[in-house]
C-alpha cells in the first residue's frame, strides 16, 4: 500500500491542532512556533501533491479508499483533481501567512486563571479549520465531505466569537454582543443550509444507495442510474442551498459582513479566502456532477442571481464606512464573478472560475492582512479616521494600492486573468449577463481607489502622524503574496495546465461543449 | 401442560376447570431481570438490617455489582444467540428474549450503572455538620423546613433508599421492552414508574419544587397508566386474549375465535381502534410525545438533577422499546392506520419541542423540551415499519441515552449558594472560568445538535434515513427543519458559556468525585467514538432489529 499522501496532509494540520491545543498555558509562543511549523509542513505535504499530481492523468488521483461505515454507505474515500490540487495548494499556502499576521491576535490582555489559554485556542482552531477544509477538497464520497463541510463551522465559529477585533469603535460590552451576534448569524445561516443539505444527501442515498461521488456519477452518465427530473431537481436545490449559503451568493450573503467586520483580519481571511471555496468547489464538484440535468434547468436563474451578487456586492461596497466590512462586500461580488463562471458551461467560464478561486484567496488575503495591520495600529475599522498614511508609512501604503489593484484586476495582477476569462466564457453563451457584468468591475474600481484616495492620500491626520510602517512580520506576510500575484498575473500557465484538464471532464459531465464562434453573428 | 390450553401466564390461574400448574420459567434467559430485582430486594434488607454510617457504601456497592452482574449476564445472552438464532419466548409468552429486548436491556443497564455513579456523588454539596451529603434529601418524610428535617440534617442522614428504588426502577424497565403480553406490558410500566415518581419527590435543596415536580408526575402519570389499563381491557375484548402473538393474529384475521365467553365483542374493530390508540397513548406520554408532554418540563426540572439524567435517558429507552415491540409486533396489521397518526405526532413533537425550547430560561428545562424534539426525531424512525427503522431507532437510544446522562451530570457541577446554578444566565462566561467543562459540555450540546462526527450526527443520520426509505420523506424534511430551530438554542448555550462575559457573582464549578467524572468521561467518549466509528455499533444494533414473535 502507498503511503497515504491525501490522508497525511489532512491528518497533519488536525494532529497539531491538538497538539497546539495541549501547549501549556504559559508556554503560548512556543504554541504559536509550533501552528506556524505545523502549518509550513502542511505547505510542503501539499506541494508534493501538487508535484505528484499528473494534469494529463487520470481525472481523480491519489485515491484512498476504505469501508468506514458501511450501514450508511459511507467509505471513506479520497481523490483530487485539477481544480481540488489548485485549492489545497491555495489553502495550505495561505495558512502560514494568516499564523503570522494573527501572531499577536490572541495574546491575553490580562492574565485570568492559568487555565484559560485564548492564544493556544486560537491557533488551534486555525490549524482545525486548515485540517477540514483540505479534507473536503478530497472527499470523494458525498458523506464525508458533507461530514467536514458541516464540522468546519465549529471551529469556525469560536473563532469569529472567541477572538474578536479589538479595533471596535464602541464599548467593550458593545463589541462583544456584536461578535457574538456575528458568530451565532455565521452558523445559523450555515448550519441551516448544512441541515437542508442533509436531507440531500439522505434522499440522494435512497436514489443511488451510495455515497460514492464516482461510482454515482459513473452511473449517471451510462444512464443506469435515472432519477425524476422533479427529485433530481430538488436533491440539486438542497446542494445548491448550502453551497449558496457558504459561498456566498444573493440573497444568502447577509452572515459574511458581519464575520469578517467582527473577526480579526487573519480570521476574516480564513473566511473568505479558504472556507468559502469550499462553497463554490462543492458547486463544481458535487452540483454540476451529480446533477447535470438539473444544473442545466437552474443555470438561468442562478447566473441571475450571480449578476445581482456582483453589482449588489459592489454597490454595497461603494457605500461602506468601514474598511473590513468593504472587503466583504467586494468578496461577495467576486463569489459572483466565480458563480457566474461555474454556470455560464464553458470551458473558459470554468477554468475561469477555479483560477478565481486562487486569485481571490491570494488578492483578498493581501489585502484584508494589510487592512487589518493598518487597523492594529489606529485601532479604528473606519475610513474615515484615516488619511494621508503614504507619507508616514509608505510601504504600508504600497502595499494596500497593490492588494486594492489586484481588487479591482488590474492586468499584469493575477485576478485580472481569471476576470477576463471568466467574462468570455460567459459572453460566449449569455452576452448579455457578461455585458451587465462588465460594469461589476467598473464599480470595482470605483470602490478600491476611493478607499485607497481617502485613506493613504490626502493631509496626514494626526491621529495617523506617528503611525509606523511595516515591520519585519508583516512584511513577511505581505510580500510573499504580493510576489505570487504579480507571478500568477503575467505567467498563469501553471495553474492552467493543472486546471484544464479536470475543467474539460466537468464539462463532459454535463455534457455541455463550448459554443462555436459565431462568424456570421459577428459580421 | 398443553400449550393450546394455556395461553398465558396470567391466565391460568383465572381458568377454573384447568388444574394449577407450575409455571415454566427459563431462569437463564430472565436472569438480567432477576439479578436487578433481586438485588433491590437486598438493598431493602440493607436498609433495615445494616447500620446507617455504612448503608451509603453498601448500597453503592450492590447496586454497581448487580448492574454489572446484569449487564454481563445480558452480553452472556446475546453472545449464545439469544439475540438473533435462538431469540424466543420465555416465561410462558411473558417475556420476549430477542435482540431489541437484549440491546435496550444493555443500554439501560449502563445507562443504571452511570445513574448510580451520579446518585453516589456526595462531594459537590458542602460539607453539612461534619457530614458529606449528596443530592437527596436527609428525611423525605420530614416536611421542608420542619424541626424534624433540620434534625435529620444535623444528624446526618441521608437518603440511602434511592439505590433500590433505581434498581427497582431499573428491574422495571428492563421487563418493559421486553414484556411480550399486555399485563406485563403494564405491570413492567408500573414497576418502573412508581419509583421513579418517589425519586422525583427527594431533592436535598428546592424541596418543595421537588415535591410539586413528584406530584405531578404522579398524577399524570397514574392518567397515563388508567389508559393505557383501559387499552388493555379493550384489546383483551377485541381479541380474547392479551397475549401479543394472538392479538397480532386476530388483528391479521390468521385466527377467529380464541375465546368462545368473547363471542359478542372478539373481531369488534372499535375495540380494537380505541384499545390500540389508548395503549400507545400510555406509552407516548412516558416517551414524552407530544401532545403528551406537558409533565417533561415541571419534572426534569424539579427532579433532583442525578434522577432526572437517569429518568430522561432510561425511560426513553425503556418506553420506546416497548412502543417498538408493540407497533411491530401487535399491530403490523394495523399498519395504515397508525402510520399517519403517528408521523402527525412525529410533526408536532419534533416542531413543538424546538419551537417551545426556544423561549427557556433554565437549563434543566431547556433539555426537556431538547428531550421532547429527539423523542420526535426518534418517532421518525419508529414510523418507517422496516427492520432498518427499529435498528435506527435502537441506535439512536444508545447515543442519546449517554448524552443525556452525561449532560445532566455536566449540570450538577456548576453551582452557586443556593445549590445547582440551572438559570441560564448564571451559565454566562462559563468558558472563561472553566474551559474544561464548558468544552465538554459543548460536546453535548453539539451532539444533542446532531453535528457531525457526534453520536447526535450518526443517529439522526440512521433515523432519517429509515424514514426516508420508509416512504416518509416529509419526516425527513420536518426533521432537518427543526434541527435547525433546536440548533439554535444549543448554540445559544455555547455563546453564553464562552462569548459572554463571567458575572461577577456567577457560579462555581465543583470539582467532583470520581464517580460523576466517570459517568461525564464516559458519556463524551461514547459520544465521540459513536460520532467518529459507528459501524460496530450500527452492526450491533442492525443484528438487533429483528422481533421474535
Amino acid at each position: 500500500m502507498s503511503f497515504p499522501l491525501l490522508t497525511a496532509t489532512a491528518a497533519l494540520p488536525a494532529i497539531g491542532a491538538i497538539a497546539t491545543a495541549a501547549v501549556p498555558a504559559a508556554r503560548r509562543t512556543a504554541a504559536k512556533w509550533l501552528a506556524l511549523l505545523v502549518s509550513l509542513a502542511t505547505l510542503a505535504l501539499a506541494v508534493v501533491v501538487l508535484v505528484r499530481f499528473d494534469p494529463d492523468g487520470d481525472r481523480y488521483q491519489l485515491t484512498e479508499s476504505h469501508s468506514w461505515i458501511k450501514d450508511f454507505g459511507v467509505r471513506y474515500e479520497l481523490g483530487v483533481d485539477g481544480i481540488a490540487v489548485a485549492l489545497i495548494a491555495l489553502t495550505a499556502l495561505l495558512i502560514p501567512f494568516v499564523i503570522l499576521a494573527g501572531w499577536h491576535d490572541a495574546d491575553p490582555l490580562e492574565t485570568r486563571s492559568s487555565r484559560w489559554r485564548p492564544t493556544q485556542g486560537f491557533f488551534a482552531l486555525i490549524l482545525a479549520v486548515e485540517a477540514m477544509v483540505i479534507i473536503s477538497f478530497e472527499a470523494t464520497d458525498v458523506f464525508l465531505f458533507y461530514i467536514f463541510f458541516e464540522a468546519m463551522l465549529i471551529p469556525m465559529y469560536f473563532l469569529i466569537g472567541g477572538f474578536g477585533d479589538r479595533a471596535h469603535a464602541g464599548s467593550d460590552e458593545h463589541a462583544a454582543a456584536q461578535r457574538s451576534y456575528a458568530a451565532v448569524k455565521f452558523l445559523l445561516y450555515n448550519l441551516a443550509g448544512g441541515l437542508i443539505m442533509l436531507a440531500a444527501v439522505i434522499g440522494l442515498y435512497v436514489v443511488a444507495g451510495n455515497f460514492s461521488l464516482q461510482e454515482i456519477a459513473a452511473a449517471r452518465a451510462d444512464g443506469s442510474l435515472d432519477m425524476a427530473t422533479n427529485t433530481e431537481r430538488w436533491l440539486f436545490l438542497g446542494f445548491f442551498f448550502a453551497f449558496a449559503v457558504k459561498a456566498p451568493l444573493w440573497p444568502l450573503h447577509t452572515w459574511l459582513p458581519n464575520a469578517m467586520g467582527e473577526s480579526t483580519a487573519p480570521v476574516a481571511v480564513l473566511i473568505t479566502a479558504v472556507v468559502d471555496k469550499v462553497g463554490t468547489f462543492a458547486m463544481l464538484r458535487f452540483c454540476l456532477q451529480l446533477f447535470p440535468e438539473a444544473s442545466e434547468w437552474a443555470t438561468p436563474a442562478i447566473l441571475v442571481l450571480a449578476l445581482i451578487s456582483i453589482i449588489y456586492g459592489a454597490l454595497l461596497a461603494v457605500g461602506q464606512r468601514d474598511i473590513k466590512r468593504l472587503v466583504a462586500y467586494a468578496s461577495i461580488s467576486h463569489f459572483g464573478f466565480i458563480i457566474m463562471g461555474i454556470f455560464a458551461m464553458t470551458s473558459q467560464g470554468q477554468s475561469g472560475a477555479t483560477l478565481y478561486m486562487v486569485n481571490h484567496g491570494i488578492s483578498t488575503a493581501a489585502l484584508m492582512l494589510v487592512a487589518g495591520f493598518l487597523i492594529s495600529r489606529r485601532g479604528s475599522r473606519l475610513i474615515a479616521d484615516y488619511g494621508g498614511v503614504q507619507k508616514v508609512a509608505p510601504v504600508l501604503a504600497g502595499t494596500f494600492l497593490v492588494g486594492s489593484l489586484a481588487t479591482l484586476s488590474l492586468p499584469g495582477l493575477a485576478p485580472f486573468v481569471s476576470e477576463f476569462l471568466v467574462l468570455v466564457g460567459t459572453f460566449a453563451r449569455y452576452p448579455v449577463i457578461g455585458i451587465i457584468a462588465t460594469f461589476g468591475i467598473v464599480l470595482a474600481a470605483l470602490y478600491t481607489l476611493v478607499l485607497y484616495q481617502r485613506t493613504m492620500t490626502g493631509p496626514v491626520k494626526p491621529e495617523v502622524s506617528a503611525m509606523p510602517d511595516l515591520k519585519v512580520r508583516e512584511l513577511v506576510v505581505v510580500a510573499p503574496l504580493i510576489a505570487l500575484l504579480i507571478v500568477l498575473g503575467v505567467y498563469p500557465k501553471p495553474l492552467t495546465d493543472i486546471v484544464n484538464p479536470a475543467v474539460e471532464q466537468t464539462m463532459s459531465d454535463v455534457q455541455k461543449t463550448d459554443p462555436k464562434p459565431d462568424v456570421e453573428a459577428a459580421k | 401442560m398443553s400449550a393450546t390450553a394455556v395461553h398465558s401466564l396470567w391466565t391460568t390461574a383465572a381458568d377454573p376447570i384447568q388444574k394449577i400448574d407450575a409455571p415454566n420459567i427459563e431462569y437463564g434467559q430472565l436472569s438480567p431481570v432477576l439479578i436487578v430485582i433481586g438485588a433491590a430486594v437486598v438493598g431493602i434488607l440493607v436498609e433495615a438490617f445494616v447500620p446507617r454510617k455504612s448503608r451509603y457504601h453498601v448500597q453503592l456497592f450492590v447496586s454497581v455489582v448487580a448492574l454489572a452482574a446484569a449487564f454481563a449476564a445480558v452480553v452472556g445472552l446475546a453472545a449464545s444467540g439469544y439475540g438473533t438464532t435462538k431469540a424466543g419466548i420465555a416465561a410462558m409468552g411473558a417475556v420476549a428474549v430477542d435482540g431489541p429486548a437484549l440491546f435496550l436491556q444493555g443500554t439501560i443497564l449502563l445507562a443504571g450503572v452511570l445513574g448510580v455513579f451520579t446518585f453516589a456523588e456526595r462531594r459537590l454539596d458542602p460539607v453539612a455538620h461534619g457530614n458529606r451529603v449528596d443530592s437527596f434529601a436527609a428525611q423525605a418524610a420530614s416536611v421542608p423546613g420542619s424541626d424534624s428535617e433540620k434534625a435529620a440534617v444535623r444528624a446526618g442522614f441521608t437518603t440511602t433508599e434511592v439505590f433500590p428504588l433505581l434498581l427497582f426502577a431499573i428491574g422495571g424497565m428492563l421487563v418493559f421492552p421486553a414484556a411480550n403480553d399486555l399485563l406485563t406490558l403494564f405491570i413492567a410500566l408500573e414497576v418502573f414508574s412508581l419509583p421513579l415518581y418517589l425519586l422525583c419527590a427527594v431533592a436535598r435543596r428546592k424541596r418543595l419544587m421537588s415535591q410539586e415536580a413528584a406530584v405531578k408526575y404522579f398524577l399524570l402519570g397514574a392518567f397515563a397508566s388508567a389508559f393505557t389499563l383501559f387499552g388493555i381491557a379493550l384489546l383483551y375484548g377485541y381479541a380474547g386474549s392479551v397475549s401479543y402473538a394472538t392479538v397480532a393474529q386476530v388483528v391479521d384475521g390468521t385466527v377467529e375465535t380464541v375465546n368462545p365467553a368473547l363471542a359478542g365483542t372478539m373481531g369488534n374493530d372499535a375495540l380494537l381502534l380505541i384499545g390500540a390508540a389508548m395503549v400507545v397513548m400510555g406509552l407516548l406520554f412516558k416517551v414524552g410525545a407530544v401532545p403528551f408532554h406537558m409533565w417533561t418540563p415541571d419534572v426534569y426540572q424539579g427532579a433532583p438533577t442525578p434522577v432526572t439524567g437517569f429518568m430522561a435517558a432510561a425511560t426513553k429507552v425503556a418506553a420506546f422499546g416497548a412502543l417498538l415491540r408493540l407497533l411491530y409486533v401487535v399491530l403490523p396489521g394495523l399498519r395504515w392506520d397508525w402510520r399517519p397518526v403517528m408521523m402527525g405526532v412525529a410533526v408536532v413533537t419534533m416542531l413543538g419541542g424546538a419551537i417551545v425550547a426556544i423561549t427557556q430560561t433554565d437549563i434543566k428545562r431547556l433539555l426537556a423540551y431538547s428531550s421532547i424534539a429527539h423523542a420526535g426525531f426518534i418517532l421518525a424512525g419508529v414510523i418507517a415499519t422496516t427492520p432498518d427503522g427499529v435498528s435506527s431507532v435502537l441506535f439512536y437510544l444508545a447515543a442519546y441515552s449517554f448524552v443525556t446522562i452525561g449532560a445532566f451530570a455536566v449540570v450538577t457541577l456548576v453551582r452557586d449558594a443556593g445549590g445547582e446554578a440551572t438559570h441560564l444566565s448564571k451559565w454566562a462566561g462559563l468558558g472563561r472560568r472553566s474551559p474544561l467543562v464548558a468544552a465538554v459540555f459543548a460536546v453535548f450540546l453539539l451532539a444533542f445538535a446532531g453535528i457531525p462526527l457526534t453520536s447526535g450526527f450518526a443517529g439522526k443520520f440512521a433515523v432519517f434515513k429509515a424514514a426516508a426509505e420508509g416512504g416518509a420523506s416529509a419526516l425527513v424534511v420536518v426533521g432537518v427543519v427543526s434541527s435547525a430551530i433546536a440548533a439554535f438554542f444549543y448554540i445559544r448555550v455555547i455563546v453564553l458559556m464562552f462569548f459572554s462575559e463571567p458575572r461577577p457573582e456567577g457560579p462555581t464549578v465543583a470539582v467532583p468525585s470520581p464517580l460523576t467524572m466517570t459517568a461525564i468521561a464516559v458519556g463524551v467518549a461514547v459520544t465521540l467514538v459513536l460520532g467518529v466509528a459507528p459501524q460496530y455499533f450500527l452492526d450491533l444494533a442492525g443484528q438487533a432489529g429483528v422481533f421474535v414473535r
